[in-house]
């Protein structure tokens, strides 16, 4: 098969996911009205948290909740596309789409698209809201760039997750697999307060966690002292790579299936 | 009340328990989700009971009052989704056909979510205890706690038998779970309210009828007996328990004028 129609196939597949998800209220406003809640409701409700003692983060606690929501946004927003695949499943969309493909890997590419497309509409209203909410940024150009790289990695990786249950499960009944294993990864950290203040079994877990090192370089970038970039970058492609394998896996599962 | 109705509210009763228990996909979520958020909110907040004027040193107290707003928030999906399953099946039109009674189908229908309620509210406590939580207001406060418990169950049960019926759509009653969530997250569910920093979020959490439920179940586990705390919790739930009933009762009508 050549580029060309690797690239067809992946664009027409993006193209139909985003239309559906742009033109769709019922799929538009939970994804981008979410993230908004969950800043709102930590940054707003909790930013009493940064009297605790020993809390430093100069950069300001709604900037300490901007990097977490940046980062589940893009988890979730990557998670959605494994819906996206398993409704097309249901209702035997999907079989259309692999009896047209002569290379089926672009239809997966596709749905990451159509995913990373989502998470920069989501995240260009956080970041409006965020400033409009008097979120400092110590940060230059190129932490920024850093900080939302990470996410776009993340996103890719949340996706490919999810695609790769969507394929081999191939019903909406595998949302919750989808879900609670990214939603423990992403709450199973240091999302309140930094690693130092947490204690017991969660700073066990959040210690090990690498969602742990997403946040801190996250956090760093934010505030202009980047930290633990290499680690962060390296666990979040390692991640993606990982389950691009197991998206590919998920694909062969559905050829076989159909 | 005749025993006619009593009668055909037990039958439709039963029907509501038994398919509530035999459907696990309706019991797991409502009990592991809200002890899953207890677990990872109680161990990465501890720090937060530091702050000065924060009512009690162990963060698991507190916030174990949020487990039982959760589990009620289920109780929307868990006795809409049963409802809309029934009008999307065609078995609320036959039913139309035979002399039940409204109030007796309203009421039975409510009765899985309300047997869900007392295991949630049980499995809650225990793992509380587990953890380490205090009762301030001893075992009767327990008792207490159940029944507002139920009380709040009651009330968003029939915000969900409301939206089945005016929708008659599964998937919609799906959809309100997560405007119900918002109300959650913008309560004093993670703070007192007079700890919250920011003035907008606690205005909106000072508004928020959802911040007094919690705050009623608190008080039991914080404080002790605060009348106050008590009266408003009971109040709120015991409006959203009418009015939702009232609300389903008129949208009952209008379904069965339609079919």
């Amino acid at each position: 098969m050549s580029r060309a129609g690797f690239r067809s196939v992946a664009l027409g597949v993006a193209w139909r996911q985003i239309h559906n998800f742009i033109f769709n209220p019922a799929f538009l406003v939970p994804s981008l009205i979410f993230p908004l809640f969950f800043f709102a409701a930590f940054a707003g409700g909790l930013s009493t948290v940064s009297k605790v003692p020993s809390f430093n983060f100069p950069t300001g606690y709604t900037a300490f909740q901007f990097v977490f929501v940046v980062l589940q946004s893009a988890a979730f927003g990557g998670v959605f596309s494994g819906f996206s695949v398993a409704r097309d499943f249901e209702t035997g969309f999907a079989r259309r789409f692999m009896l047209t493909a002569p290379n089926r890997a672009a239809i997966i590419v596709g749905y990451s698209m159509a995913a990373l497309t989502r998470a920069l509409l989501t995240w260009s209203l956080l970041i409006v809201v965020a400033l409009i909410a008097g979120m400092k940024i110590d940060g230059n150009g190129v932490d920024l760039f850093g900080l939302f790289g990470l996410a776009l990695i993340v996103n890719i990786g949340a996706s490919l997750w999810s695609t790769g249950v969507a394929m081999r499960i191939r019903s909406i009944q595998g949302g919750p697999l989808m879900q609670i294993p990214v939603f423990l990864l992403l709450f199973m950290a240091p999302v309140y307060v930094p690693l130092p203040l947490l204690s017991g079994w969660i700073h066990a877990v959040a210690s090990v966690n690498p969602t742990t090192a997403l946040l801190q370089a996250g956090r760093g970038f934010i505030s202009g002292n980047p930290t633990g970039v290499l680690v962060a970058f390296g666990a979040a492609i390692g991640l993606a790579l990982v389950f691009a394998f197991w998206a590919r896996g998920g694909l062969r599962r559905a050829e076989a299936a159909s | 009340m005749s025993s006619v109705l009593f009668t055909q509210i037990g039958h439709v009763a039963r029907r509501s328990v038994v398919r509530t228990l035999r459907q696990p996909a309706q019991i797991v979520p409502s009990l592991v989700f809200p002890m899953m958020l207890l677990a990872i909110n109680a161990s990465g907040l501890q720090r937060v009971t530091k702050i000065p004027g924060f009512p009690t040193n162990s963060f698991v107290t507190f916030a174990l009052a949020i487990p039982f707003m959760q589990g009620a928030l289920f109780s929307v999906m868990n006795a809409g989704t049963d409802l809309a399953r029934d009008i999307e099946t065609g078995f609320l039109n036959r039913l139309a056909l035979t002399p039940l009674r409204g109030a007796a189908l309203l009421i039975g229908l409510l009765a899985g979510a309300l047997v869900l309620g007392v295991v949630q509210a049980i499995c809650f406590l225990l793992v509380g205890l587990a953890a380490g939580a205090s009762f301030a207001a001893g075992m009767p406060g327990v008792l207490v706690l159940v029944a507002l418990s139920m009380l709040i169950t009651l009330g968003f049960g029939a915000i969900g038998l409301v939206a089945a019926l005016r929708t008659g759509s599964g998937e919609a009653v799906q959809g309100l779970f997560p405007l119900l969530f918002v109300f959650l997250f913008l309560s004093s569910m993670n703070l007192p309210r007079n700890l919250i920093q920011t003035d907008w979020f606690r205005h909106v959490a000072t508004y928020n009828p959802v911040s007094y439920l919690i705050e009623g179940i608190r008080s039991l586990l914080v404080t002790g007996w605060d009348g106050e705390a008590l009266a408003l919790g009971f109040g709120i739930a015991a409006a959203i328990a009418v009015l939702g009933m009232v609300a389903a009762s008129a949208a009952l009508k209008t379904r069965l004028v339609r079919t």
